[in-house]
């Protein structure tokens, strides 16, 4: 029954997002900084993991592919698709939703606590407006922008690391790369990258918005935030996964 | 003018508001008296809209704004200023930005001229040499200070202040009363002002609601509050020994008994 309620307020505030801005300029200013801060904010945590999760796939696939039957290109291979599939949009996505969810759901929380929100009310500002969108469009212009440097660097990560460990050598991979390659697999990443950054940043918002009480509740929304954020990503990951890879 | 007809608002079956009908004429101090947790903030926030009351009416200006359309809403609510009792300052941006964020949203002013106008309000709550600091940065009172000057900067019809002179010195309170008492008058501004002070009840208080649990126990004006024979309040202005003292001075006084300033040396021989 209160996930039904939970879920109703959560569709009344997307609703509520959409009304004439009251001054464009600093709506667009809102998103610019927003734009900065989430997408500027979270990159050199995206450039660490994504590098170590190629690196260590490739070594992993490699360690497993013992067979003098299968090529080495082959390992490029898997490399490439697991990042571009899995590993750059959900993995990244999933610590982004703790990066990026804590802080928008924070920021929202404190606000509301320290009535920031009803202060914008009362001067006949809409806040869901104000604050919300540009956060959410924000992550929907920067979020699929990291997934993408996410892919390359996992990619090269791998290539580093196989080559390092004398596994095989850069022209070996880079064949393997190109290789049975599907434009599909990146369409799809980043539908996955579009949806989760919807969700990593409309979810803690709804947290962060609706927070009552002090300063001990914007912790726990953060975090209720950032867990149900997690949860569903790796759901709406399967379901796509249902939906746009069936063959 | 504000009106303000049968609310009632409670939380969980708890009842905070209760029947409270006043009416809030333009161009006065319309002071709501009252203890800690009598009901001031909830009541001055249903009258804003920041809270919806159970039942019961506020109309600005004759039209019904409980049950207004958004739109409609937000056209008032650009005529309205409010100093929150907590400040509510925007924590990520500066003195300054603060009080700009108002101009910025509705003006298409130049930066000069909004910057100008900033200082003009930062002016006259008494805060200068502190554009660029932020909220963290600031005492409780010089919150409370930029949040008047943020309420009052695009020149509202109806100014709400909730608390504003806590947490500030006696002087510095004194400036606040007269700043609000000054643009009341020069703007013709429907002002409603939360307080326990009771000095600003004696400098400003036109016209004054006193609330007890909820319940509106006494109207007047600061020339009637001290003569009323109302118990409770009486219990609440007449708090200290010295202020009873003060009254009876003032009983005295009025009674022709005695001639404040002149004749207290031979009454006291
Ligand atoms: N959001 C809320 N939820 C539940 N109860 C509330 C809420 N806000 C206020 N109350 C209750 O309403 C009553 C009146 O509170 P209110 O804040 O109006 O008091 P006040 O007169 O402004 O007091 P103070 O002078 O201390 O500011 C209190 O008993 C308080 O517990
Ligand atoms: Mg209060």
């Amino acid at each position: 029954m209160t996930l039904f309620t939970e879920f109703g307020r959560y569709l009344l505030m997307i609703k509520g997002m959409f009304s004439r801005p009251e001054n464009h300029k600093m709506y667009w200013k809102e998103l610019m900084h927003q734009c900065s801060e989430i997408g500027i904010g979270s990159l050199g945590i995206v450039v660490i993991i994504s590098f170590f999760m190629g690196a260590v796939s490739a070594l992993q696939t490699a360690y497993q592919l013992v067979s003098d039957l299968i090529p080495k290109s082959t390992i490029a291979q898997i490399v490439r698709d697991t990042v571009i599939l899995e590993f750059a949009p959900t993995l990244v996505c999933i610590v982004l939703a703790g990066v990026v969810g804590s802080k928008i759901a924070s920021e929202l929380g404190n606000m509301r606590v320290s009535e920031q929100i009803d202060a914008l009310e009362i001067m006949g500002i809409n806040p869901k407006a104000y604050l919300i969108l540009p956060k959410i469009l924000a992550s929907m212009i920067t979020i699929p922008l990291l997934v993408v440097v996410s892919m390359g660097l996992g990619i090269w990560g791998g290539r580093l690391a196989v080559v390092l460990s004398n596994v095989m050598s850069n022209n070996e991979f880079d064949k393997g790369l190109l290789e049975s390659f599907l434009g599909y697999n990146v369409f799809f990443a980043l539908v996955k990258g579009y949806t989760f950054a919807f969700i990593i940043s409309s979810i803690p918002a709804f947290y962060g918005y609706h927070v009552q009480g002090g300063a001990l509740e914007i912790g726990r929304s953060s975090t209720k935030a950032v867990v149900v954020s997690c949860v569903a990503v790796l759901f709406a990951d399967y379901v796509l996964a249902a939906v746009l890879l069936n063959k | 003018m504000i009106e303000v007809k049968n609310i009632k608002k409670g939380f969980n079956d708890k009842v905070v508001i209760d029947d409270v009908s006043a009416k809030l004429e333009a161009g006065k101090c319309n002071l709501i008296i009252g203890t800690s947790g009598s009901g001031k903030t909830v009541l001055m926030k249903c009258m804003v809209g920041l809270f919806e009351p159970d039942s019961g009416q506020v109309l600005y200006q004759g039209e019904d704004f409980t049950h207004m359309h958004r739109d409609a809403k937000k056209d008032i609510r650009k005529q309205i200023g409010m100093l929150f009792q907590g400040s509510a300052l925007f924590d990520s941006k500066t003195v300054e930005q603060n009080v700009m964020f108002p101009l910025d949203m509705f003006t298409t002013s130049s930066y000069a001229e909004k910057l100008k106008r900033v200082n003009e309000v930062l002016d006259r709550v008494n805060l200068k040499d502190s554009n660029k600091k932020f909220p963290a940065e600031l005492s409780g009172g010089m919150k409370k200070r930029v949040g008047i000057a943020r309420a009052i900067v695009l020149n509202p019809k109806y100014l709400f202040c909730d608390e504003p002179n806590s947490g500030l010195d006696p002087l510095t309170s004194l400036v606040i009363d007269k700043l609000i008492k000054e643009i009341t008058l020069e703007y013709n501004i429907t002002t409603i002002v939360n307080t326990h002070d009771m000095n600003s009840v004696m400098e400003i208080g036109d016209h004054i609601i006193y609330m007890y649990k909820g319940l509106k126990e006494w109207e007047g004006s600061n020339k009637e509050i001290i003569f009323s024979k109302n118990e409770k309040l009486n219990e609440f202005i007449f708090a200290s020994e010295f202020l009873k003292d003060a009254k009876d001075m003032r009983m005295l006084e009025q009674a022709g008994k005695i001639d404040n300033d002149r004749n207290m040396d031979e009454l006291l021989k």
